[in-house]
């Protein structure tokens, strides 16, 4: 090995300590930067690159099996714009009722009608199904269901009582289609045993074009399909820009928060880097010296220094891209449910170009110091070594001297003041690291409080749902609304409830159908967050979310006119509800205030909340409601809140970013207060033999970074907290709606307090390892140190 | 007959494989006594002065000092007896370059958590005691070798120690501050301090060590009583 090789390698060795700050400190950089660009650039095209992964289907068509033959329909995979088709498969519409189960789903419960396709496995060149639990539905009595459409988990089971035999299929697994093309799978063996005698499945065909950019080229491969079938055999179906759509709002939804703890991770890996690098180089100066007087030339000096900096630099990237790409799988898998798409994955060009930043920012931050090293005259260099630096801030440290303080802690505060430079890196390490813990902590209250604004949908402890099941040849069951007002009134354990209808009007301004949720009885105790105003308290008043309010470009105050069958209502908008259903535009109003549209709601449309008395079993009640309604044909179910998977993202997320962000921030402050330590040995030294005890060393090491923890936290506080205010109202106007000001109002002083705290638990944390070292040191060797 | 101040049993130092740094060492010092401890470089002075300071642990027999075990000891306990029971001075003073003259001094009374108007009339009184007290407000940069000394000796007496122990006291010194503070130490053994020193310097020995030892590869090879009249 080379003389310089030799240096290097000593150096590195020498200072196991430093070198492995700087390992860790990179490969933490190095994790957090990988995860955040990959997560940034996952979630510039999520849908697409599932999309593009899974093969998604621009349309799926069903044809109506009367009018028109599989071979026709296979045909039709040969028409000049379809560049890829599956198909065609066996597809039936079923209505099954909830079988035996452990997800707390009521035997005998009304299912909403599903589209079961049979297909043989998840593969196919379109629509490749992604396997979320449990495995593929290969033979008898098995049934895949669509994740995240479904209350029911593997193991459960689902029985069609309207088929002949009755028979019951237990649910195996769980998938995921891209653009969603059926509510569950079977094999096409147990399809045909779902199949009425006499009856024929309808046929599903999956379509990819050559043009599918926009809803015209869309249309025109649908339009081509249509024209090559028999006229009328086209059943029905759906392009793939609609899920594209919905999926780019739970995107956008998440992007702002990643691209704010992104930009927080990648300044906070340059500082430490930076700080660490010419740390390492800083504190070798006599060394240096010595080289130079062995005959090292400048250039070796410079080459040996960025060496000596990228070894550990190296090994913490190659480390850091690893935990990465490790945090990435749940992580994404966690972003993955979010987007409802398929696997995402770390891109390798990102841990090729993070790699490469974080090395290109390793070696020119040490080039600088290198070079000054290169530079440094030999007797200067040893002189410098050897010699105290003159001291700085003696004044503060007389100042502090005469406060009523215990010395340790008078010598602790005082200690920044005689480094500035390094105080300045431990400062902004603990300045990025509240920010981070003071924005991720505001997100996720904000975050939560909204889920818990959302969950109000879910008022009441039980619901009961009149559903319509088919019966017989196309008959509906229905219950009498009032029937089951007047058994759940009759009900022991019943507190309060009220009644809502679902039903569409026209409002004016606004071209097609809006959606109307029509309360009956008092819902003043089932109310949605409110945003802004009151909620309704009686005929003519509304309340309308975000979207509605920016599409008809009202306020809360204004008059807005419903419209149906050519009659007209007007209601006042009193109050701006948190709810993003159907893009955050339904009106909640009262029954009454629809009654001058003459409006008839099918009673299978009507749901009922009930509140119940304290001490009440929901699951004993709804079990006893339900047979007190019986015949079936109501559905009652003790009510559960579901968590937004968007929420969960964020979750996730915030909390992996904040982590990662606190973990490099305490390396920060590690590493600087190692290298302090390491300075200042024989003055600890000096201190022992003067009976300073290793409590007190520890006290005054931690106080050395306390007060600057401290400072630092104030200052990293605010921007936190301005940093929430920027970005949350960013992501609720991209989930679809304002953020009530009590999720924006997070921050109480107790709350801030602890933040402060926290800075201040950063900067102790990452001071405690080397303040134990320093109470531990030896002090015969302190002393003779140099 | 008095208690000896300090009381070394069978001591032995090892640090490697090697030849110990102190082997089979048997010592007493009584109170009052000026103990010189001579001999060439690596013969185990300073080890042998670091034992009795609690800084280090012998590898067998026992350090008793001031009727404490300090084998037996752990850091906390050392620690509150190098604050309270003895005082140091170094060859290279060790003064804090940082704080003041009477910042330095004042320290040991601080970390042991005195009174601050006591410590300072105390630290006050000393620097006049020892003649730097012109320099109370300036930094130890600033002073002589002699008086950087001077200083370290008045921070090692803050908390009137029952033992003040020197390591090579004068060996940085030139012969006019040399000679300051053999003539400081002498003064304050006559005033019944305790004093063990460690030094290449016979003059120094000579000047105010009521008894020399002379240590050879650890062990000891000559004990010398030395009389007034000597």
């Amino acid at each position: 090995m080379s003389a310089l090789g030799k240096v290097v390698r000593a150096g590195v060795g020498r200072r196991r300590v430093q070198t492995l700050v700087m390992v860790l400190t990179t490969t933490m950089a190095v994790a957090a930067a990988v995860l955040a660009t990959g997560l940034l650039v996952a979630s510039r095209a999520p849908f697409e690159h599932a999309f593009a992964t899974q093969r998604g289907a621009h349309l799926t068509a069903w044809f109506d099996p009367g009018r028109v033959t599989a071979a026709q329909v296979t045909a039709t995979a040969h028409l000049a714009d379809v560049t890829t088709a599956a198909g065609p498969y066996p597809v039936r519409s079923l209505s099954p009722r909830i079988g035996a189960n452990r997800s707390r789903m009521p035997v005998g419960g009304v299912m909403p009608e599903m589209s079961v396709v049979g297909r043989a496995d998840t593969g196919g060149a379109v629509d490749e199904l992604s396997l979320t639990a449990g495995h593929w539905a290969t033979g008898s009595g098995q049934i895949v269901l669509s994740d995240g459409t479904t209350p029911l988990s593997p193991g459960d089971r689902m029985s069609f009582p309207d088929l002949p035999g009755k028979p019951v299929l237990t649910v195996v697994g769980l998938a995921r289609s891209v653009t969603a093309t059926a509510d569950a799978w079977v094999s096409p063996a147990q399809l045909a045993a779902l199949t009425t005698p006499g009856s024929r499945p309808g046929l599903q065909m999956l379509y990819r074009f050559r043009h599918a950019a926009t809803d015209a080229e869309v249309t025109a491969g649908r339009k081509a399909i249509e024209n090559a079938v028999p006229a009328g055999s086209l059943a029905g179906a759906s392009s793939f820009l609609q899920a594209e759509r919905s999926a780019n709002r739970t995107t956008s939804t998440l992007v702002p928060f990643v691209i704010a703890f992104g930009v927080i991770g990648l300044v906070m890996s340059v500082l430490v880097i930076g700080t660490v690098v010419s740390g390492a180089v800083g504190t070798a100066t006599r060394r240096i010296g010595i080289l130079k007087s062995l005959g090292f030339t400048p250039a070796q000096v410079v080459r040996a220094y960025v060496a000596q900096a990228l070894i550990p630099a190296t090994v913490g990237t190659a480390l850091g891209v690893v935990l990465g790409n490790l945090m990435a799988v749940p992580a994404l898998g966690v972003a993955q449910r979010a987007y409802s798409t398929s696997s995402l994955t770390i891109a390798p060009w990102i841990d090729l170009a993070v790699s490469a930043v974080a090395l290109a920012v390793v070696a020119a931050t040490a080039l600088a110091p290198a070079l000054r090293a290169g530079r440094l005259r030999t007797v200067e260099a040893i002189a410098l070594g050897r010699t105290p630096r003159a001291g700085r801030g003696r004044a503060v440290r007389r100042l502090l001297g005469r406060l009523p303080l215990p010395r340790a802690l008078s010598l602790g505060l005082a200690n920044p003041f005689a480094r500035p430079a390094r105080s300045a890196t431990v400062a902004s390490a603990v300045v990025f690291g509240t920010i981070g813990v003071t924005f991720g902590a505001g997100l996720a209250i904000s975050v939560n409080g909204v889920q818990h604004g959302l969950d109000r949908e879910n008022a009441g402890a039980v619901t009961v749902q009149n559903v319509a099941p088919l019966a017989g040849k196309g008959s509906r069951n229905t219950v009498d609304p009032a029937l089951i007002a007047a058994k759940i009134t009759a009900q022991p354990g019943t507190r309060r409830y009220f009644s809502t209808a679902q039903t569409r009007v026209g409002v004016a301004g606004l071209a097609g159908s809006t959606g109307v949720v029509a309360y009956q009885g008092d819902s003043s105790w089932g109310a949605y967050q409110m945003i802004s105003g009151t909620w309704f308290d009686g005929p003519g008043q509304a309340v309308v979310p975000y979207g509605f309010l920016r599409a008809t470009g009202t306020h809360v105050g204004d008059t807005v006119t419903l419209t149906a069958g050519g009659r007209r209502a007007a209601v006042r908008i009193v109050g701006e509800d948190l709810d993003t259903s159907e893009g955050g535009m339904v009106i909640r109003t009262d029954l009454s205030s629809l009654a001058g549209l003459g409006l008839t709601i099918p009673s299978e449309l009507v749901q009922f909340r009930i509140d119940l008395k304290f001490g009440t079993d929901a699951t004993a009640y709804a079990a006893s409601l339900g047979k007190a309604l019986q015949p079936p044909g109501v559905l009652v179910f003790p009510t559960g809140n579901t968590v937004s998977p968007t929420i969960i993202a964020i979750d996730a997320l915030m909390a992996m970013f904040t982590l990662m962000l606190v973990a490099v921030a305490g390396l920060g402050v590690l590493n600087t207060v190692v290298l302090d330590t390491r300075e200042r040995v024989h003055d600890f030294g000096v201190f022992k033999a003067l009976g300073m005890s290793p409590r007190q060393t520890v006290a005054m090491v931690l106080t050395s970074v306390a007060g600057i923890g401290l400072v630092a936290a104030a200052a990293g506080v605010p921007v936190g907290v301005a940093l929430h205010t920027w970005v949350v109202p960013v992501m609720g106007h991209a989930a679809g709606t304002a953020i009530p000001a009590t999720d924006m109002a997070v921050y109480s002083l107790p709350v801030l307090a602890g933040l402060v705290l926290g800075g201040l638990v950063i900067a102790a944390a990452g001071a405690l390892l080397p303040a134990g070292w320093a109470a531990k040191a030896r002090t015969a060797a302190a002393l003779r140190s140099e | 007959m008095t208690a000896p101040i300090i009381e070394i049993r069978d001591v032995n130092k090892k640090y490697d494989e090697g030849r110990p740094a102190l082997a089979d060492v048997d010592l007493e010092v009584n109170a009052g006594d000026a103990l010189a401890v001579l001999g060439p470089s690596g013969s185990g002075k300073s080890t042998l002065l670091n034992m009795i300071a609690g800084l280090d642990r012998p590898s067998e027999g026992t350090v008793t000092v001031d009727g404490l075990r300090l084998d037996r000891q752990g850091e906390a306990a050392l620690a509150r007896y190098r604050r309270e029971r003895i005082g140091m001075v170094f060859q290279f003073f060790n003064l804090l370059d940082d704080l003041t003259v009477e910042d330095n001094v004042l320290l040991p009374a601080q970390l042991a958590g005195r009174p601050r108007a006591l410590a300072r009339h105390r630290a006050a009184h000393l620097l006049e005691r020892l003649g730097v007290a012109r320099h109370a407000r300036a930094f130890p940069g600033r002073l002589s070798g002699g008086e950087r000394q001077r200083v370290a000796v008045a921070r090692a007496l803050m908390n009137r120690p029952r033992l003040l122990l020197a390591d090579e006291p004068t060996g940085a010194l030139d012969s006019a501050s040399a000679a300051e503070v053999r003539e400081l130490l002498a003064e304050l053994n006559q005033e019944g301090q305790t004093i063990v020193l460690v030094t290449h310097d016979t003059a120094l020995a000579a000047s105010c060590a009521t008894r020399t030892v002379e240590l050879v590869d650890g062990r000891i090879a000559r004990d010398v009583v030395r009389t007034v009249a000597e």
